[in-house]
């Protein structure tokens, strides 16, 4: 390549030129050019004919209500391209005195806090509506008054134990069954590894719907759709570039391949976590969480099933490996070198797992209990999306590997099975958590 | 705005072909690039605006709870009109005599749009007789001969329908007599008023809906003529008849309920009786105790099949259109009406202990959106 190189470079030499144009000259043709562009269009209004006499476009997005002991507090966004002023505020239905600040006017992406004296009702819902000074309204709905949590050391620590109860302690739950799982032997190990993979496969579809959730209520400007599908793109791009990074560093030995794909499955998860914890957080502090215990303990079932996931690939192949298979998977470093794993992993590491795929539904559920931002979550829930999706690549990969070698059908009667029990087992437990 | 309406309120009386559609939609453009941000001191003026609230009420738990009511102050000098002076505003036309004895009343309406403050800091594209919103309230007596000169300033095609007696050409809807005036044309409506009676008027092109929400309506009250009665009821035919010394026993106030449509979405977000929603709760109306009063009541609310008034601590006698001279309704504190009907009230605060009389829509969401205010009954 290099000599053609050369050659192109030389002939570009003779016949243009630009080449003899300075860089910083060739720089500045294209941003002069996009200068004057932008002062016609900001001094000459030449689009005067299309915007002559349309009412302004106004886009007030209600980003968060705290309910206070007197009363509300609304944050609100201008996610519009113009300025909007809020003339007055009704609530439920009736004219109510309030404060803006720090100005009544909001600039495009500008921001105002509406604090509303009320004497709201505990437990029941309110109606909260903003009129612009052109008359048009934006809601915001209360849907259940009680007090918003206001970081204090007790909510904190309140906060964070929801956490651990529904990602900490149904992951470690779930992790229990490992030595069961070992004692299943081989003949099991594709059907609890298609379990996992049903398992990130329901996963894989809460954390979009979720992440579309929040994504439609963000104001148009912010763009939800499209920053969840980045999000899971670079995540994904990320992951692919460390994974091949590792296959240099960790090589072929399968206890660290296995615990690598484990980390993997828990990171992911994690993420997933990070998300449920939001939205925990913020039903229990807008009152949603009525439910109260009986929502905790849906999500400890319905999260136990995570511990199994992250820990079947830790599950070691009993089988000596016969000669003639050995040669032949010796070349690539193929995971199905796992099978000569009879050790089980060290303790820390099982609780280091547990950890990376519980803890973030505590930091998770802080943040949504007390700092809820829409476009932090949809960029997380992006995140979650593009991890479990990579994790669901690699332990198919794994699967297709066992099967090659086992030759075995990949999706055969057990792996369907093992798919199918672990996307039921979510379905049906998701049914305790939602509403 | 202020300029231009102080222009208009002079026009009022000419011809207003010449400023036609240009001058509505300058307004509009100008009201738009206005800005009304309702300061920056929000709280200290809503706190001197409910003052009075707070004393009637003795309540402190009510400022800890927060008030009900709108922030700030209405610039009724650019709306051009006033609620508190609008109560008591009659157009009782250019009187003259025809030759056959008959009192001709000649009257000038013009219709044209509006951007009108309908609640502090809250414009609405209105469309307007007269730049006004209910448009002017047209009094004369029974059997007199009405001649209305409809000029059309708006952008969009106009009537004036009354609700009276009257041939059909007169009727002022679309397709029969002149139907439509397209803006720029105008029209002459002629009738002999008939029955006596609270009535109203409003545009009825069609869409029906929206040309009657926008602000086309106004009331249209006809005094019984003592010479048609007999006997006791020629007194009382005096006593409501505006050119008898009869009637100035009674402190007349005329009051069209009505609501806007501030987002166009089929439901009123702003109601009120003469437009600015809590006008008479921030600016009670002034009444002394021994003088009876007669209010004229007409609804024109849209969207909503209703609308009611209630007055707190009194009663009142109830003339249901008007177009009796005794009460259809005796010692009653609460009304109702469809949209287009309309009453007479008369009620008296004698021998009350002065104060803050309270009055409003008994829909609780009528008048927590606008429709209530104050009777200051002093002695």
């Amino acid at each position: 390549m290099k000599p053609g190189e050369d050659i192109t470079t030389a002939s570009e030499k003779k016949s243009n030129p630009s080449r003899n144009i300075p860089l910083w000259v060739s720089v500045l043709i294209p941003v002069l050019a996009i200068g004057l562009m932008l002062l016609l269009f900001a001094y000459g209004n030449p689009l005067s004919l299309f915007t002559a006499n349309l009412p302004p476009i106004e886009d007030i997005n209600v980003e968060r209500i705290r309910v206070v002991e007197d009363g509300f507090e609304v944050t609100l966004v201008n996610g519009g391209p113009d300025p909007v002023t809020i003339a007055q505020v009704i609530v439920d239905d009736a004219y109510w005195n309030y404060q803006i600040s720090p100005s009544p006017t909001l600039p495009r992406l500008g921001r105002a806090k509406v604090d509303i004296p009320y004497p709201w009702v505990e437990n029941e819902p309110h109606a909260i509506v903003l009129v612009t000074s052109t008359g048009t309204t934006f809601e915001g709905e209360v849907p259940v008054a009680t007090t918003t949590p206001t970081p204090g050391v007790r909510e904190f620590l309140a906060y964070g134990l929801l956490g651990i109860y529904v990602g900490i302690i149904p992951v470690g739950l779930g992790m229990l069954f490992y030595p069961a799982m070992r004692k299943m032997g081989r003949k099991w190990l594709g059907a609890l590894l298609s379990l996992t993979v049903g398992l990130l496969v329901f996963l894989l579809v809460d954390t979009m719907l979720e992440a579309l959730e929040i994504a439609n209520e963000l104001p148009g400007v912010f763009q939800g759709i499209p920053l969840i599908l980045i999000a899971a793109l670079l995540t994904w791009l990320l992951l692919l570039a460390l994974s091949s990074q590792r296959k240099k560093s960790i090589g072929s030995d399968p206890a660290r391949q296995a615990i690598y794909l484990s980390t993997m499955i828990a990171l992911g998860i994690g993420l997933h976590n990070l998300g449920e914890g939001l939205a925990i957080g913020v039903a229990f502090s807008i009152g949603e969480a009525a439910l109260g215990s009986f929502l905790v303990i849906g999500f400890m079932l319905h999260n136990i099933t995570e511990g199994v996931g992250i820990v079947a690939p830790l599950v070691p192949g009993k089988k000596k490996p016969n000669p003639g298979e050995e040669q032949s998977n010796a070349k690539d470093s193929d995971p199905t070198k796992e099978r000569q794993v009879t050790k089980s992993p060290r303790l820390r590491i099982f609780i280091g797992l547990t950890l990376l795929a519980g803890a973030p539904a505590i930091l998770g559920s802080w943040i949504g209990g007390f700092a809820f931002s829409p476009i932090l979550a949809v960029l997380f829930l992006g995140i979650g999306v593009g991890a479990i999706w990579q994790v669901i690549v690699e332990v198919v990969s794994l699967l297709r590997s066992y099967s090659k070698r086992d030759g075995t059908p990949f999706i055969s009667w057990m792996n369907l099975g093992g798919f199918v029990v672990g996307i039921a087992i979510m379905y049906l437990t998701a049914f305790l958590v939602k509403f | 705005m202020k300029i231009f309406d102080r222009n208009l309120s002079n026009i009022s009386r000419r011809d207003f072909l010449k400023m036609a559609m240009g001058g509505g939609l300058a307004v509009t453009g100008l009201a738009a690039t206005e800005n009304i941000a309702p300061s920056k001191d929000v709280s200290a003026k809503s706190d001197g605006d409910n003052n009075i609230i707070n004393e009637s009420q003795e309540s402190t738990s009510q400022n800890h709870h927060g008030r009900p009511g709108t922030v700030g102050q209405v610039d009724h000098s650019a709306n051009g009109f006033d609620p508190l002076t609008l109560l008591y505003e009659w157009d009782f036309g250019q009187v003259s005599q025809l030759p056959s004895g008959q009192t001709l009343r000649e009257y000038h309406i013009a219709a044209y749009d509006k951007e009108i403050e309908i609640a502090p800091g809250i414009f609405f594209p209105a469309w307007t007789y007269n730049g006004r919103v209910p448009g002017p309230s047209l009094r004369c007596v029974e059997g007199d001969r009405i001649r209305i000169k409809f000029v059309n300033a708006g952008s969009h095609p106009h009537t004036i329908h009354f609700h009276g007696i009257h041939a059909a050409r007169m009727d002022g809807i679309p397709g029969v007599g002149a139907g439509e005036i397209m803006p720029g044309d105008e029209t002459i409506y002629e009738f002999d008023a008939f029955p006596f009676g609270c009535h109203l008027y409003h545009c009825h092109s069609n869409p029906l809906k929206r040309h009657i929400h926008k602000g086309l309506y106004g009331a249209f009250v006809i005094d019984p003529d003592p010479a048609r009665h007999q006997g006791e009821d020629e007194q009382i035919a005096r006593q409501r008849n505006h050119q008898f010394p009869e009637s100035d026993e009674y402190n007349e106030m005329v009051m069209v309920m009505n609501g806007f449509d501030t987002n166009f979405d089929g439901d009123n977000e702003v109601y009120a009786a003469n437009s600015i929603a809590f006008a008479y709760m921030k600016e009670p109306i002034k009444i002394k105790r021994d003088q009876i009063q007669r209010l004229y009541l007409v609804n024109i609310t849209e969207f909503d099949p209703i609308n009611s008034m209630h007055i707190h601590a009194n009663f009142f006698d109830y003339y249901d259109h008007g177009t009796t001279l005794k009460p259809t309704l005796k010692t009653v504190d609460t009304i109702m009406q469809c949209q287009a009907q309309r009453g007479i009230l008369e009620f008296s605060f004698k021998d009350f202990e002065p104060g803050l009389y309270m009055f409003h829509a008994h829909q609780s969401e009528f008048a927590e959106l606008g429709w209530m205010g104050f009777f200051e009954v002093s002695e």
